[in-house]
Order: C-alpha cells, then structure tokens, then sequence
C-alpha cells in the first residue's frame, strides 16, 4: 500500500465535497517547488491579460502533480513560470529551495513540451544527446546516458534514425528520454501526449508511471484530459481562466506506484473524476 | 463508321494526324524543282511513321513508343541530311511542300511519343526516374531539331538566327578562346565575388542578428536593395578597380551580398519557438544557441540564397564587362561579336554561360541535398 | 468581475499603432540610412583626397586643410560624388531641365520605363497563360516545366545585346526589342510562381470540389485561380524588378542614346561620375516605386478577397 499523500496546507477548499479527500495532513517532504502569491499579467496589444493571479502552490519530493484546467487557464504558463521560461510580475516562487533562474541554470528539470521538438538534423540519439552536449559532458558519458535512456522508453534499435522516420509517440518518447538524459529530479511535461491517440496515449500514461516509480522522480505534467490527470497523479490541481488561479486542489488516495489502466474503472477512480469534473464546471461557468 | 473513329477518341488524334501528314508529304508535280527528300528515304520514312502511327491507333504502347522514338529521330536525320549544306540563293524555292508536310509527320509522332510516355505508368522508381529525365531530354532535343530544320529549311541569314549545328561547330572550333573567356569571367570573377559577397553576407547576418535595433533597421533596407537594379554600379566599380576582373568581383560582390543577409536573417529566425525554449532550458549560451539549433535550422535559407546568387553573379560579371575588360571575358566576347555580327560565337558563349550556370547551380543543389537533408522539401 | 477589473487598464498599456510604427520600423530605418549617409560622406573625402591634392599641387594653388576638404565636396569629376552633388544633378535633370530635352533624366527614365512596362505586361500574361497550360497537360509539366526552372539558372541577361542588334538588324527599332527582353525576363518568374500557385490548393479542397462534381473549368475558376493570387503577386514583385533590370542592360552594348542606361553607359564613357550616380539613382528609385504599385495592387486585391497577409 502506498504512503499517505500529504496535502498542501496553506490552501482552503471552498468546494470541497468529501472532507475526507481533502483533508489537511502536514507535510512530511520537503518541497521541490514553493509557490506564493505568484501573479502574471502579459501586455498585448489588446491590454493587459492576467495570466495568473494569486497562487498557491506546494509541490513535494516524489508526487506527481498534474495541472488540469480550460484553455486560458494559465496551466501551461504557471509550467513554464517553474521553468523559468517566464517571469512572475507578483509574489514569489522557489524551485529546489532556489530561484527558478538558478535552478534552470543548474539544469535541475527536464521539460517536455507539447511537441516532440526534436532537432530534424540530428538522429534519435543525437538528439538525446543534445543537451549533455550543452553541459559538456565527455563523449564516453554522453554515449552511457543516451543508451540508458533510449532503453527506458524502449527505443533501443531506433538511435539511428531521424525524427521523422519515427510515429508521433515513437518522436514524444524520444524526446521524454531527452529530458531524462538531463538526469533531474524533477519532469516538467506541458501537455506532452496531446497530440496523439488516445490507444497511443493510453499506452504511454502507463509506461510514464512505470518510469515514475522506477526513477521516484517529482513530476509536474499539464493536461487537459480529467482520465490522464486522474490516472497519472497523486495531486490534481484544477484551474479556471479569466483570471487564470487555482480552484481547487484534489489529493489523489489511489494507489501510488504503477497503476493499471483497469483502474479508471472503479468507483474510487470515478469519485476523484467526478469532484475534478464538477471543480472545472464550476470554476468555468462563471467566467462566461 | 463508329469502329472507325473509336480509335480517334482516346488520343489518338495526334498519330492519325501524322498518318495524313505523312501521305501528304510525296510531292506534288509542280514541286518538282524544289529541294525534299528524294523517293527512298520518303518511302522508308513513310513505312516507320505507318507502323508506329498503328501501333498507336491499335493502342500497343509500349511498341509504339519503341517505333515512335525510332521514327521520329529516323526522320529528323533524313530531313536534316535532305537540307542544303550551302546558304540558299536568293530567289531559290527552297524546300518542297512535302518536305515540311514530313516534317509535320515526324514532329507530330515524336510529341506523340513523348504524350505517351508521360501517360505511362511505371511501377518500378527507377523506370519512373527515367522517364521522368527522357521526357524533358527528348523536348530538348525536338527543340533542336526544329530549329535546325527551321532555320536551314526556312534560309534565315545566320546573323539572324544561326542554326544549332552552327553554335556546335563554334564550340568545336573556337575552344581556346571559350576557354580563356570561361577562364576569365567564371573562375576569376564569378567565383571570387560570388565567395566574397555570400561570406560578407553571411557574417554580417550573424552580427546584426545580435543586434535587434539593426536587424530591424537594415531587414527593409535589404529587402529594397535586393529588389535595385544593382548592376548599374558596374561604370563605378570599373573605375574603381580597373579594367581588370576585381571591377567585376566587386560587382559580384554588392550584387550577392543582400540576397544572402536578407536570407540567413530571416532562417536565423526560422526556428520555432519550442526550439529555442528547449536550449534555455539547458542553460545554453549564446554560442551554443546558434551553432546547435539556429544555424541549422537556417541552412535552407542559405541555400535557396547561394543559388540565387549563382545565377545573379554570372550576368553581374557579364553586364559588367560590357562596360571594359581586357580583350577576354564573356561579356566582352559577347559585346564585341555582336558589333561584328558574329552571332553564332556569341550564342556559342551564351551555351557556355548557360552550361556553366547549370552545373553551378546543380553543384550547390547536391551539397544542399547533403547538407539539409532533413528539410521536408528533400526527404524522398 | 475579472472582465471589468482589466477594462480600465487596457488604454493605458496599449501603445499607439504610430508610435509603435516609429519604433519598431521608421526610428530603426532612418538610423540605418543616416549611417550609411555618413559613410557615404567620409569615404568621399577619402576617395577623392588624393586626386584634389594633386590638382591643387598641379595648379600650384595654395590649399590648407580646410579648403581641401570643402573641395573634395565639389569636384568636377570626383571618383566618389558626394551625396548633394547627386541630389543636385538629379533635381536639375529632372525639375529644372524641360522633359523633352535629351538632357533630362525624366526622358531617358520613360524611355526606359516605356519598354518596361510593355515587357512586364506581356510577360505576366505569357507567364500566366503557359501556366496554365502546364497545369492542365501532363505531357507539357514533364517535358517544359524541367527547362523553365532549369532556364532560372541561366544567366539570360547575357543575350539582352543580341536580341536589340538583331532586331536592329531586321529593321525592328526602339522600344520593342527592350521591351522583348524585359518580357523574358519576367516571364520565366511569374510562369513558375503561377504553376506553384495553381498547384497549392491541398489534397482536401479539391476533393471537396470533386464531391461537388465540379467540372475542370469550375475547379480553376473557383479553386486553382484565387489560391495562386498571393504566388502571383509574389512572382509579379521578382519580375517587374527583373524587367527594369532587362531595359537597363538592354540598352547598354548598342550605342542607345536614349535610357538610364544609356547615360550609365554615356557617363562611364566621359568619366561623369556624377552623371553615373544620378542615373544609378534614378533607376533604384523607379524599381522601389514599381515594386511598391505592385505591392499595393497585392494588399488591394488580397484585401477584396479576404485574405489575410
């Protein structure tokens, strides 16, 4: 059976419908990624759009959290906020007990976006090899990684071909074990199967968690399917746009580890679909 | 009457056409003291247009296009070997009726052959290669033909219009000089400037590129400049540097030194926004930035810089040489043969210059192939 | 609500479009060509040091470095004119001198311009009829259209010369033999560009013509015609360059009297580098506003149709 998940306790539920899911339990690991009062407010052409406003967010060694919400809700932004490929304009964020900056300079993720983005030049494995280049690892380091893997999202005889010789999930993979060559303990992926089929996306939620558990890694992974967020998570954070915020924070009880795709099936997983499904109506009805 | 015309409908106008044709080229009484194609080779041509014009009409293709390719070049041979070899008097009739009613028959057949070709559908990629290079070769040298044939049959005076096989014979007869004029103008001028300019272009790229207050300042200007008539400049660059092939590399130069800014400025943008957050999330430089992901991903445009500015350096070089050189160049050649009405030498090196530019061109299109073979455009 | 929280916001972050013009492209622009004003100035007085000190030493008049400087300014025949000196030669030639005159600048311009536009028109039409024709004849696409791309790396320009004194030679004068160098020119990029064009409409549309069973001539009226507009226009901007730059050269190797680049040609043979110069100009003016008026019909016709740039 796994650990009890803690939850976040600076956040009050205001829909809260089963006091027993979202009740406050302290926490126990350190956090990974420390958020406070963070607001970002873009100018466009057509005035300022609040990207994000006011949130609170606590991620811990070891989940796996996934930020659910409506286009325009500010899930991929507040992602890339914890990259540092945006800058907050309010509050403060911590991201391995330092700023964003500093931990994207120490390389301490590895992203995965929406698209695979591999480089059409390189092949497969140089490819992976991409960013142990820009470190400056030794060639002898690099082959080591690039192989190890290649082998964790099972495309061992596939290093010397080129992108586009490779399926969508085939290429989104590749670029999973892009991210892992970094060796970071924590994987930001903004939406990364959400351009494949559902079979494909199916089969890759599962090899994800697989590798969850393997390498005990903090994942923070954006999508806007309530299944995948369910299935994968152990933290589910719903957002609603305009302006883009936290609505509500749904701590998963279901098994950690490798789960079964069986389990979207049963009544504890529908429970926890249900209360992101009714969070993600009522943060969006009003907004229109 | 329906069986007789089926055969017509499915495109079979064009080898009933050469069938009549061919009949109509046997002379008429009165063409009798005019030049044509004596019986033999008219009965023998008649044959092979018959035999390939039915296997066309019974719809055996490939047996068709076999006559047909045999027929056809058969023909033009004998038509070609009917012409006078000496310029026709004045006041001569020139060729009969019925040798241009032949020519009619044998041209009909060849585009026949060619349409058929082009119809065909090949399996096998190699055959389809093939008959997707034959086709274009086979109306490159019908065009040949008909000029030849036109020019000769038709006596146009030669300062007009010289007949292929005369611009041949140049060639043949004039190598050296071509040689020196090649030498000249394309190993000297072209290339040098051509180098020189694409290099220039290219650095400047990388630097203004840093610098988005230029880069802003100097992409509108570019484009402009790019659109000039900048060979104007050529009286200048003369001036400047003598008479001598520097003026025409410098020519060279400011004439391909926009083309490839403006190029490599907009492929140093051309990758995506994904991209480039990927290298930021790896901490990368500046350095690495471009060498691994912006330079790449700028090849194409480069490239599709470096072939328009292959074609635009060889008319640089020549324009500019129309207005001094020393006694060798092909713009000189080009300038002074005309003055002295020489035109199958200047179409000699205007096939030269056309050579030259080919093979130029087709050069940086194999190093292109090799370097951006990953660009949608060359993945086969 | 979080709507009418951002309205009182909105005026103040919005820059005004002029303002935002100014700096993005009008400030960047005019800095790069004040620059390139200065380095035009300073490599005069470089360039054309040497030969006015010599003159003055030839002259024996007394020089200070004042005076040699202003004079480097205001040669005859400097080896670099200054800027004023060329907007000075083009405002007389071009204001002061009366337009029939041979010495006016706007003569020898319409001249040039005349063949020009003859050219630019019949090879637009050429270009776009044997697209068309390409388009529809698979015989004509595989046997033509590898001579025309292949035709674009020929330096066709070197037979401009040729073409004017055999047409000479036939009796055919004046504008048309430019003209027919002009229509080359520009009938090999509009041609490839329209069969382009014609060809863009994807997979989709045309199968969505074909559920309609619309006839050939249906799907080029109301599918292949429009979608190649925007190639057109773009092919239409590389050709009327290219025929400005097939008048200019035209009318240089023949002894024309009459062009820009005939007093190109005049000024190179009498040293009048300033003549140059303002010819030189002119030319670069006439193709900025030829590439302009294309490029305006561009935006007018994209906008009655509805596309957006």
């Amino acid at each position: 059976m796994a650990t009890v998940i803690p939850l976040d306790t600076r956040r009050q539920e205001p829909r809260s419908q089963d006091p027993a899911m979202t009740e406050a339990r302290a926490s126990t690991r350190p956090a990974v990624i420390d958020i406070r009062g963070l607001s970002l407010t873009f100018d466009t052409a057509d005035g300022p759009v609040h990207a994000l406003s006011n949130v609170d967010l606590s991620i811990e060694k070891g989940d796996f959290v996934s930020f659910i919400g409506p286009s325009g809700c500010g899930k991929t932004t507040l992602l890339r906020v914890i990259a540092d490929l945006e800058q907050q304009t309010g509050g403060t964020i911590t991201v391995n007990g330092t700023t964003p900056e500093k931990a994207r300079l120490n390389l301490a993720y590895g992203y995965v976006f929406q698209a695979p983005a591999l480089y059409p030049w390189r092949s497969i494995a140089a490819n992976v090899a991409l960013p142990l280049e820009v470190m400056g690892l030794p060639k002898a380091e690099r082959i080591r990684r690039v192989k190890k893997n290649l082998a964790l999202v099972n495309l061992v005889n596939f290093e010397k071909k080129f992108p586009w010789q490779l399926s969508g999930g085939m290429q989104q993979r590749a670029s999973i074990a892009r991210a892992l060559a970094v060796e970071p303990d924590l994987l930001l992926m903004d939406e990364p199967f959400g351009a494949l089929d559902e079979i494909v996306r199916d089969h890759l939620n599962e090899q994800l968690l697989q590798l969850w558990a393997k390498t005990e890694k903090t994942v923070v992974f954006v999508t806007h399917s309530i299944p995948e967020a369910v299935y994968l998570s152990t933290k589910i954070v719903v957002m609603s746009p305009r302006p883009g915020r936290i609505h509500d924070i749904v701590e998963s009880d279901l098994p950690r580890g490798p789960r079964l795709l069986d389990i979207r099936e049963t009544p504890d997983f529908l429970k926890i679909a249900h209360r992101v499904r009714e969070g993600l109506r009522a943060g969006h009805s009003y907004a229109d | 009457m329906n069986a007789l015309l089926a055969p017509l409908r499915g495109g079979g106008v064009l080898p009933f056409l050469a069938l009549v044709a061919v009949f109509l080229a046997f002379p008429l009484p009165g063409d009798a003291n005019a030049l044509g194609l004596s019986p033999i080779p008219l009965g023998g041509l008649t044959a092979l247009v018959v035999v390939a014009a039915a296997a066309f009409l019974r719809g055996a293709e490939a047996l068709g296009i076999g006559l047909g390719l045999i027929a056809s070049f058969a023909g033009a041979a004998l038509l070609i070997d009917a012409l006078p070899n000496a310029p026709m008097p004045s006041g001569s009739p020139g060729m009969s009726q019925g040798f241009w009613f032949a020519l009619i028959a044998v041209w009909l057949l060849a585009w026949t052959t060619v349409d058929r070709i082009a119809g065909l559908t090949l399996r096998h990629p190699l055959a389809r290669r093939a008959a997707d290079l034959a086709i274009p070769v086979l109306f490159g040298a019908w065009l040949l033909i008909l000029w030849e044939v036109l020019v000769r049959g038709l006596g146009v005076p030669p300062v007009l219009l010289p007949a292929p096989s005369a611009i041949g014979a140049r060639l043949v007869a004039e190598t050296a000089t071509l040689w020196a004029d090649f030498r000249q103008t394309f190993l000297h001028s072209v290339l040098i400037g051509w180098a020189l300019g694409c290099g220039a272009g290219f650095l400047v790229a990388l630097v203004v590129d840093r610098v988005p207050f230029l880069k802003s300042g100097l992409l509108p200007v570019g484009n402009l400049v790019s659109a000039l008539p900048i060979v104007g400049i050529a009286p200048i660059m003369v001036m400047w540097f003598g008479f001598d092939w520097p003026s025409k590399a410098a020519v060279v130069v400011v004439m391909t030194f926009f083309p490839m800014l403006v190029n490599t400025l907009a492929g140093l943008d051309a990758s995506g926004r994904m991209e480039r957050d990927l290298m930021r999330t790896y901490a990368a430089g500046h350095g690495q930035e471009l060498l691994k992901l912006r330079l790449p991903a700028a090849m194409p445009f480069v490239f599709n810089a470096l072939k328009i500015n292959c074609t635009l350096a060889l008319i640089g070089a020549i324009v500019a040489e129309f207005f001094g050189t020393p006694t060798v160049g092909m713009g000189f050649r080009i300038s002074t043969e005309v003055g002295r009405m020489a035109i199958d030498m200047v179409w000699a090196e205007i096939a030269v210059a056309a050579l030259a530019g080919s093979l130029f061109y087709a050069a940086i299109g194999l190093v292109e192939r090799f370097v951006t073979f990953w660009h949608p455009s060359m993945r086969r | 609500m979080p709507t009418e929280a951002l309205t009182p916001l909105r005026s103040v972050f919005r820059p005004h479009p002029v303002a935002r013009f100014m700096n993005e492209r009008a400030i960047p622009v005019l800095t790069v060509v004040a620059a390139l004003l200065a380095v035009w100035l300073a490599a005069t007085y470089l360039l054309n040091v040497t030969v006015q000190r010599d003159a003055f030493e030839r002259a024996g008049t007394p020089y200070t470095a004042r005076t040699l400087f202003l004079a480097t300014y205001q040669m005859e025949r400097p080896i670099l004119p200054s800027p004023h000196q060329v907007a000075l030669e083009l405002w007389k030639t071009t204001v002061e001198t009366p337009v029939t005159s041979k010495r006016s600048l706007v003569y020898h311009g319409w001249i040039t311009l005349s063949s020009t536009l003859v050219g630019f028109a019949i090879g637009t039409l050429l270009g776009i009829v044997l697209a068309v024709l390409i388009v529809h004849s698979r015989t004509l696409d595989k046997s033509l259209m590898p001579w025309i791309v292949a035709s674009q790396t020929i330096p066709i320009l070197a037979i401009a010369p040729m073409i004017v004194v055999v047409a000479n030679a036939i009796g055919v004068t004046g504008l048309l033999p430019k003209a027919f160098i002009s229509t080359y020119l520009s009938f090999f990029p509009v041609a490839v560009g329209m069969v382009t064009g014609l060809r863009s409409p994807d997979r989709l549309h045309l199968d969505l013509m074909r559920t309609y069973t619309a006839t050939s001539s249906q799907v080029f009226w109301k599918l292949r015609l429009p979608a190649a507009v925007p190639f057109l226009f773009t092919s239409m901007k590389v050709g009327i360059a290219a025929s400005l730059v097939g008048a200019i050269v035209a009318e240089l190797p023949t002894g024309a009297v009459a062009g820009l680049g005939a007093r190109l040609l005049a000024g190179s043979y009498y040293g009048q580098t300033v003549q140059i110069w303002s010819a030189l100009f002119a030319a670069a003016l006439m193709a900025a506003v030829l590439v302009a008026i294309v490029g305006m019909l561009d935006g007018i016709v994209r906008q009655r149709m509805g596309i957006r740039s």
